[in-house]
């Protein structure tokens, strides 16, 4: 009895999981239908933003697994004075507002910040260009990716990493051979969480890049550009980033799982 | 097996307590927006100061919401119910009173628009934007300030309002934005009213525009249709027009309205 009871709660519980979660999605698609979709998606502002999200998202994502990838390892794989210290700092953007990290790369990376002149003399120009939308993606969606790929590395089975070694692998050859494509499934989803918030980041964008079609107005803040004028045009390009986002996301999980397997078999 | 079901029910007991929570929340925002007394107030951006220095020294009870007039417009048409709407132009107010949204609107208040530079700039006038290398900031065209940039520029010459187009960098949703740009260094220019620049601090420096190239822009605001708390709504726009509500838009910059 108590069980059944304990069962029903735990259903209750996932349906309003459920429920919450999906129904606005669902009240987006009621809204736009396919054709106003479709419609959406032949106007040019619209696809400027699409192909200007998918080129600096894909970007962000790349900067963030190149560099992310070793740290993470490192950070699973050595114990030194002040990991802790480190990794708190490097999942706080994870709970930064957005509008607080526009801010702070105004205040480091704007042309009165900490960096501003150094940039400058550099010749490195970032706010109100593509490479400030760039900057503001890869930083708050790289803590996503770090967090996932460390604790895939941390997992992995250190007699796997130890045998490679004694057979002969360097250290570098133990990482990319066997610690990366044992830690495939979590890189994988660190990857497309990475991916995802970087797809609809909004409010670090617009402070420290700005909006203007084409070269900083990423989907999301053309939706909001549009939001004011029509509603429902807003919504159809809405739609149309919660299916790239889903298939984004799903195709990273299903190549995850088949690198995993292709790992596995090798 | 007793160890389970304890832990069963507690967890079921989490699962109520998380339940009584939300329907504490929902329940008090509910019995929240009945006190009759709070006012909530959707304003333009560039209302900001004047607003809090209002309800501060009138001592009103408000809520207040600062954006875009026209996602503030675009709210009320998707069926949010603030008690009063105030815009940075007549026309959203006109629009939103055509369709039934909101009450006759009242203009309270006019401003000044400028062209506004950080105080070491070295830019000293419209023909100054021309220079290629200039980045310039403006109001996404949808929100007053930037319709009324445009009026502006469409007022130029072609070929001088052209160059200064291709120097825009950002279309901004609101003239707060638009400040934190310039104020950051961000920007070299860009468009605002006069009373953001006042409410920089001495940030940011207004150069006039031309008188014949000055818009028209007047505030107007509303009470909005269904507002809970109509009474205080109306009161509230009956200050911005004698009372604290004038003294303070008169000390944020504003000028009073026509006649």
């Amino acid at each position: 009895m108590r069980r059944a009871t304990f069962a029903v709660g735990l259903f209750l519980a996932l349906f309003l999981v459920l429920a919450f979660l999906t129904l606005p999605i669902v009240a987006i698609f009621v809204h736009a239908s396919p054709a106003d979709l479709i419609k959406s998606l032949g106007e040019p502002d619209a696809r400027d933003a699409l192909w200007l999200s998918l080129k600096t998202s894909l970007a962000a994502l790349a900067i963030i697994v190149v560099i992310g990838t070793p740290a993470a390892y490192l950070l699973a794989t050595r114990d030194f004075r002040g990991r802790t210290v480190v990794v708190t700092l490097i999942e706080l953007p994870l709970v930064l507002p957005p509008a607080v990290a526009g801010i702070a790369l105004l205040a480091s990376f704007g042309p009165q910040g900490l960096f501003g002149s150094a940039l400058h003399d550099a010749g490195i120009e970032l706010v109100l260009q593509t490479a400030g939308v760039i900057v503001a993606l890869t930083f708050v969606a790289a803590p996503f990716y770090l967090r996932q790929a460390q604790e895939a590395f941390a997992a992995v089975d250190r007699s796997l990493l130890d045998a490679a070694r004694t057979l002969g692998a360097s250290e570098a050859r133990a990482f990319i051979r066997v610690a990366v494509p044992c830690a495939g499934q979590g890189i994988t989803s660190g990857m497309a969480l990475a991916w995802g918030r970087a797809l609809g980041e909004f409010g670090a964008t617009l402070m420290f890049a700005g909006s203007f079609q084409g070269i900083t107005q990423t989907v999301p803040l053309a939706i909001f550009a549009r939001f004011s004028t029509d509603f429902t045009s807003a919504l159809a390009l809405s739609g149309v980033l919660v299916l790239v986002s889903a298939a984004l996301l799903l195709s990273v999980k299903m190549l995850g799982r088949s690198s995993v397997l292709g790992g596995g078999a090798t | 097996m007793r160890a389970v079901a304890a832990r069963s029910r507690q967890l079921l007991a989490v699962v109520a307590v998380g339940l009584a929570c939300l329907a504490a929340i929902t329940g008090c925002g509910g019995s929240g927006s009945d006190d009759s007394d709070q006012l909530i107030v959707s304003a333009a951006a560039s209302l900001d100061t004047a607003f809090n220095d209002y309800v501060d020294a009138a001592g009103i009870d408000a809520k207040m919401s600062f954006a875009g007039s026209d996602e503030l417009a675009a709210q009320i048409r998707q069926g949010v119910k603030p008690d009063v709407y105030a815009a940075a132009n007549t026309t959203l107010p006109d629009q939103l009173h055509k369709e039934g949204l909101v009450g006759e609107p009242t203009v309270f208040a006019t401003n000044t628009l400028v062209l506004a530079v950080p105080h070491d700039s070295r830019i000293e006038s419209l023909e100054d934007l021309t220079k290629p290398d200039t980045s310039i900031v403006m109001g996404d065209p949808t929100v007053p300030v930037g319709s009324y940039t445009r009026e502006v520029l469409d007022r130029l010459p072609a070929d001088q309002s052209k160059a200064i187009y291709d120097n825009v960098r950002s279309e901004e949703p609101d003239v707060s934005s638009i400040s934190g740009k310039l104020t950051q260094g961000a920007a070299d220019a860009g468009f605002v009213y006069i009373t953001d620049v006042t409410a920089s601090d001495g940030q940011l420096r207004a150069i006039q525009l031309p008188a014949d190239l000055q818009p028209d822009v007047a505030y107007g605001a509303a009470v909005v249709s269904g507002a809970k708390n109509p009474d205080g709504a109306r009161a509230f726009i009956d200050g911005l027009l004698s009372g604290d509500g004038a003294t303070a838009l008169k000390e944020a910059g504003f000028r009073p309205p026509p006649g």
